[in-house]
């Protein structure tokens, strides 16, 4: 399991300082600042704006609008289930329904979240890029096809 | 010592090929075999992955799919010396999937380390480059004009004219950016090229660069992609070293999970640091892209195919294909189909063979119902419409799209009304939110199928998602919202019963 740091602003502002130097610096800022402390916290969209001379606002506008960017915490191991058509094709849909009802998440219109146990947070994706071996999933960063209910359950280690 | 060759793709490690390639290592290890394992891209035979290739005597001897529980059965065997077994199927270049082909973007995808630069250069790599660079500008831009070479990401835009514009563009500076933003469900050609092959896309973005006087290339890959990020910034620190490249540069950069950014002008304000909004054209990329300055954007199958052309010739690569669509495009199989993978060829099958020879049908054995051609904005085709040649025109007369070239097959137990509704359902959430009939009439969409999907639709609900289709394809900004009317529309065209109100029981 990925394990975040806890938010340190000194450390947020060596990884913003890291990469304000290069052309359109925000997307690279965001993905270092949510990879080390597995969300982009209000405190750290106050330093990049500051820092970049920009509003917070259009900090904000961004972290928002990009699904890999999380507001809040996630806790526990980041499953994404791909919702595609070729998964589709394959039984994905099925395959994603029970794995959701078996974490406790939601699989319908608001499709993912945290399981009851705070161990695993499911996010749909549309496309893993694993189309030849569907249906696909990805648990921490490792791609998975040919996927059934049980094994990707035995994957996520539930 | 004997060399062994397994993938390293993701598709391939997505059905265990680390696996394979650590039991094998553990396995020659107790038996006291020398084996080398290299890791290579796939051959996109994808239904025999994890594929294990062996070299004997300057020949491979491929076996698959393996698992990790075949492999003291296959040292048994006799695997090393390409004895027989049941999981056999002999030289990788002769099975008729692979020698039914024409490798041209993915000549070396499969067969060599992506990672050496001396395998790049034993077969052909820089020398594209390099007759670039004795030619000039102003005949490599001939050439790619010549070669009639269209934009792969989808729109089909000819990528000589596209690069001659920006050209003769004025700007302070000018930019290369390659959109592998690959976002379209059932494709997958622009991650295998990268993780199979990818100094040939760092050469094609060097040709590009000298053509239009550019100094400075973005590759803007996706999040999705972790595997084929790793590997293609790793290339880039060897070109870098190698000193190929000269004073070009090129960045990766990494998207964050939003579909609209494989737009071209999404992705422009996507890597200047914005939210990733569609911009309104003109003014064009060629002119003010990114930055502001001319910039060519390409996917990353179009600057690929150019060092192939530099290096055979502009007529070569014309004279495959048919109609307008020249030279070869790589059609990507998936979905409930018997032999998923890549397949190669020039323009001019008929979507009927692409289905039923090459991909063998479905995988479940059940009848072909639909297959979406053209990613999740591509029409969904019946059986009735095989003989559809595959070639952008032919396709776009038929209301279709060949897309970035990914074919979804679906057997007879879909719902083409679910189908319709997930396009929309689709569009509402990856809308960028700019322009209102995607925004609005995305969910609108959603809640008029619904009422179709529950029952509780007394004929009202067609006519008015057909209105909302017409909305949508000539009032939104860029192809998310223009394009979400093909799956819609042709899933009630060609699949009407799927749509009435009495097969459609009543719920609550």
């Amino acid at each position: 399991m990925t394990t975040f740091e806890p938010w340190n602003a000194e450390r947020a502002e060596a990884l913003i300082e890291q990469n304000a130097g290069r052309q359109g610096p925000l997307l690279p800022i965001l993905h270092a600042i949510e990879e080390a402390f597995g969300h982009v916290p209000a405190a750290a969209v106050a330093l990049i704006a500051e820092r970049l001379n920009l509003s917070r606002a259009e900090v904000h506008g961004a972290v928002t609008f990009y699904h890999d960017f999380h507001a809040a915490p996630r806790s526990g191991r980041t499953v994404k289930i791909c919702r595609g058509e070729a998964c589709q094709a394959m039984g994905g849909t099925a395959m994603a329904r029970a794995v959701c009802e078996a974490l406790g998440v939601g699989a319908g219109e608001a499709f993912g979240g945290t399981s009851r146990d705070g161990a695993t947070t499911v996010e749909e994706v549309f496309c893993l890029g694993l189309c030849g071996v569907a249906p696909a999933a990805m648990v921490e960063g490792r791609p998975l096809g040919r996927m059934c209910a049980t094994d990707l359950l035995a994957a996520i280690g539930s | 010592m004997i060399e062994l060759l397994i993938p390293a793709d993701s598709a391939a490690v997505a059905v265990g090929a680390d696996a394979v390639a650590g039991a094998l290592t553990r396995e020659a290890e107790r038996r006291g075999l020398e084996i080398c394992i290299t890791r290579t891209g796939t051959r996109g035979m994808l239904w025999l992955e994890p594929l294990v290739e062996v070299e004997i005597g300057g020949a491979r001897v491929a076996y698959g799919p393996v698992t990790p529980g075949d492999v003291p059965g296959l040292l048994d065997a006799g695997m090393l010396d390409g004895a027989p077994h049941a999981l056999r199927i002999g030289p990788p270049e002769a099975h008729a999937y692979m020698a039914g082909q024409t490798r041209v973007t993915f000549e070396r995808v499969g067969r060599i380390d992506p990672l050496s630069l001396t395998d790049f250069r034993a077969s052909g790599g820089f020398e594209g480059l390099a007759r670039a660079r004795s030619l000039g500008p102003d005949a490599t831009l001939e050439a790619i004009t010549a070669s009639g070479l269209r934009g792969r990401g989808g729109a089909g835009f000819p990528a000589g004219v596209k690069w001659r514009t920006v050209a003769e563009a004025r700007g302070a500076a000018k930019y290369i950016v390659c959109n592998a933003d690959e976002g379209d469900s059932g494709t997958f050609a622009d991650r295998m090229l990268m993780e199979g092959d990818p100094f040939q896309l760092i050469e094609g973005m060097a040709v590009a660069a000298l053509a239009v006087g550019a100094d400075k290339g973005f590759v803007y890959s996706r999040s999705e992609y972790p595997i084929a990020n790793r590997l293609f910034a790793r290339a880039l620190d060897i070109v870098r070293a190698s000193g190929d490249l000269g004073t070009f540069n090129i960045e990766l950069r990494i998207g964050a999970g939003a579909y609209v950014c494989g737009e071209e002008t999404a992705l422009l304000d996507s890597l200047e640091g914005k939210r990733g909004q569609v911009r309104a054209k003109p003014p064009l990329p060629a002119h003010r892209g990114l930055f502001g300055q001319p910039t060519v954007v390409n996917n990353v199958l179009t600057l690929a195919t150019a060092p192939w052309i530099l290096r055979h010739g502009a007529q070569a690569y014309a004279a495959m294909g048919v109609g307008r669509s020249r030279g070869t495009q790589p059609i990507q199989l998936a979905g409930n189909v018997r032999f998923p993978g890549l397949f190669e060829a020039p323009f001019g099958l008929t979507l009927g063979q692409i289905v039923e020879e090459i991909g063998g049908g479905t995988a479940s054995g059940l009848p072909v119902k639909a297959v979406q051609c053209g990613g999740p904005l591509g029409a969904y085709f019946p059986p009735a419409l095989f003989d559809t040649v595959y070639d952008y025109e032919a396709f776009a007369a038929r209301d279709g799209l060949v897309g970035h070239g990914g074919i979804v097959v679906f057997d007879d137990t879909v719902d083409m009304a679910a189908q319709a509704r997930f396009a929309f359902e689709f569009c509402a959430a990856e809308s960028c939110g700019k322009c209102t009939p995607c925004r609005i009439g995305s969910v609108r969409g959603v809640e008029t199928l619904d009422r179709i999907l529950s029952g509780q639709d007394h004929g009202e609900a067609l006519p008015l998602i057909e209105d909302l289709c017409h909305t949508l394809k000539f009032g939104s900004l860029c192809a998310l919202g223009g394009f979400t009317p093909y799956p819609v529309m042709s899933a009630i065209t060609h699949f009407p019963d799927d749509f009435r109100p009495a097969k459609r029981p009543r719920s609550e």
